[in-house]
């Protein structure tokens, strides 16, 4: 921490309780995160996070938007895994409207869950790496994340911010020739893991970074509202795509490491396995995806395709309907939640019949894992405090909102 | 869903009195209770039905009503694999009962709720604002804060600094109303809003 703005020491006592400011803009700090640090010579007593350095207002936004032109915000919350929490709030729609999602669309859905889930893992692994002193692995991973984002921006047009989710299915199908590079893609990957692993595993720095630090048990990890990782951790065999499945998951082939000791250095390792893991839900959904269309059939509410509306009039008319008005979601309150790269990724929909959310909360996985920093953080030096932060693995889109 | 049901019941009978009526929507478990009661149906949950994860505290505001806030929790059960929804009504005045002490996740939950909308928690270790700004006054989910807010914020360069001066919009913000005369929407004429208007209870 080469700039420390403002120190307040307490002088003249036995034991002087320093107070630092770490960030608004640290490098460590994942984005912009104020934390007041109280130290008692090296090792921190309380820390106390300030967010809403980046809060715009989403939840409110939202409220004065259609449903459709609410998806877009979704991508901005967790940038670092857009489409998964465009998949959370499409399901709240689909819930409360009773749209069914085609197969071909299920799978091209899981599909980009898991393109996300591998997009938020190597950020996660590479710049945690990067906070105990590695630089190298940031340099490997954010390659395959550069490929994973142009397959991102040749289904939906852009790199990060997709909206191609949609209420019903996605928005365009994919091309073949996009399906074939996906699964290339999956052939050399798990090598570029290898080598990744290579450099981090077992290095004697990466451990003594990460082994038996930000240790947290079962019961600790429950009551401060942890899931994901941080919560598996732990020993808790939970994750929302086995235990409450959604799309297809259900009939994939993939296991959901668990952790021992739930310290920092089980959660990399678990999300070594997870990025794994995914690469080979991604295959199965290649092999197994059906033709069919991929988004829902009824044009109350799924726009017609571009081609028919320049065809036929009634699809001319909904086009615009669709694209003006929106679509009106019958009145009721629903809560959907994915389990995306960072946990549980929630949205609580309250609809009053009209065309726009009447209230919609998201409930951001990184949330309650920020807001344990204070209690995982005590007693533990000040250098640990980057390495614990880049292990909660939060973003502040989401935290914000 | 008649898994819910049972479990709906199950809870009502074990807290006599408290839950005032359950009701289980799109494969959801709903509980309204009273708000005094929070604290202790939130512990029985929590030790005697497993929900020891708290997912979520929220607000919705619904202006027209006397109580205008719902205050909604979320609680997971991952023993048992079941999610359960708990609401209580309160005003603007009435401090709901904190739940800090049973589920120390609720804490930023509840600052965010006294945030957002400006409903006060009892009890609360450390009820500050969170995500707004610092020095920051109203509360923007409040269906009566508009969208623009009410303050925007500017370097100047003579004061070389950020100062705050009212929202200035060259536009107005077009708020659309897609309500439909041809849909059995009231058909309001400009000026005439009031001529048929309930009088109002004293």
């Amino acid at each position: 921490m080469s700039a420390v703005p403002d120190v307040k020491v307490d002088d003249g006592s036995e034991n002087p309780q320093v107070t630092i400011n770490f960030g608004p803009q640290h490098p460590a700090a994942h984005g912009v995160l104020r934390l007041v640090l109280d130290l008692d010579g090296e090792i921190v007593t309380r820390v106390d996070p300030h967010i809403g350095l980046l809060h715009r207002g989403t939840e409110k936004l939202i409220e004065h938007k259609t449903y459709l032109q609410a998806i877009g915000y979704f991508d901005r919350l967790d940038y670092v895994a857009p489409m998964n929490q465009e998949h959370a709030f499409c399901m709240a729609i689909e819930r409360l409207t009773g749209l069914e999602v085609p197969r071909r669309g299920q799978f091209v859905r899981v599909l980009y869950c898991e393109i996300g889930r591998i997009l938020n893992h190597l950020l996660q692994v590479t710049t945690q790496a990067l906070d105990c002193g590695a630089l190298t692995p940031p340099l490997w991973g954010f390659e395959e994340r550069e490929k994973l984002m142009v397959f991102y921006e040749r289904a939906s047009g852009s790199r990060m911010h997709a909206k191609y989710f949609r209420p019903g299915g996605v928005h365009e199908d994919l091309p073949p020739e996009l399906v074939a590079d996906i699964y290339e893609w999956t052939n050399h990957f798990p090598q570029v893991l290898d080598d990744i692993e290579g450099l981090l595993t077992n290095s004697r720095i990466f451990k003594q970074r990460n082994v038996d630090i930000g240790v947290i048990s079962r019961a600790d990890a429950e009551s401060w509202g942890m899931s994901g990782v941080m919560l598996r951790s732990t020993g808790v065999a939970w994750d929302l795509r086995r235990s409450q499945p959604y799309e297809v998951y259900s009939e994939l082939d993939f296991q959901i490491p668990v952790g021992k000791n739930g310290d920092n250095y089980d959660r990399y390792l678990m999300r070594v396995m997870e990025m794994r893991q995914a690469c080979k839900i991604m295959r199965q959904c290649i092999e197994k995806m059906p033709a069919g269309p991929v988004v829902a059939e009824n044009h109350k509410i799924v726009p017609p395709r571009r081609a028919e509306m320049k065809r036929s009039m009634e699809a001319l008319i909904h086009h615009f309907k669709l694209y003006t008005e929106g679509f009106h979601v019958p009145a009721g309150e629903v809560y959907a939640a994915v389990e995306a790269p960072k946990g549980e990724f929630g949205v609580y929909l309250v609809a009053d019949g009209t065309n726009r959310p009447y209230k919609c909360k998201i409930r951001a996985p990184s949330y309650p894992h920020l807001q344990a920093m204070d209690f995982m953080c005590k007693g533990h030096m000040l250098a640990d405090i980057s390495a614990v932060l880049g292990s909660l693995d939060v973003v502040f889109g989401e935290v914000d909102r | 869903m008649a898994d819910l049901n049972d479990l709906g019941g199950k809870i009502s009978a074990a807290l006599s009195g408290a839950v005032k009526a359950t009701n289980v929507t799109f494969g959801e478990l709903t509980l309204v209770i009273e708000l005094n009661d929070i604290p202790r149906v939130m512990k029985s949950l929590r030790d005697e039905f497993g929900f020891t994860i708290l997912i979520d505290v929220t607000a919705v505001d619904w202006p027209q009503r006397a109580k205008r806030f719902d205050v909604v929790y979320h609680l997971l059960s991952t023993r048992n694999n079941t999610r359960v929804r708990v609401k209580a009504e309160t005003d603007e005045g009435t401090a709901v009962p904190t739940i800090v002490p049973l589920f120390p996740a609720a804490n930023w939950f509840e600052r965010e709720t006294f945030d957002m909308y400006g409903v006060t928690f009892a009890d609360h270790p450390d009820l500050r604002r969170l995500l707004t700004d610092y020095g920051f006054s109203g509360f923007p989910l409040r269906k009566d804060f508009p969208l623009t807010g009410y303050v925007e914020l500017r370097y100047d360069d003579e004061q070389k600094r950020v100062v705050y001066q009212p929202v200035k919009l060259v536009q107005e913000f077009r708020d659309f109303d897609f309500m439909s005369p041809w849909e059995g929407a009231p058909y309001i004429l400009p000026g005439d809003e009031k001529a048929s208007a309930p009088e109002k209870k004293s």
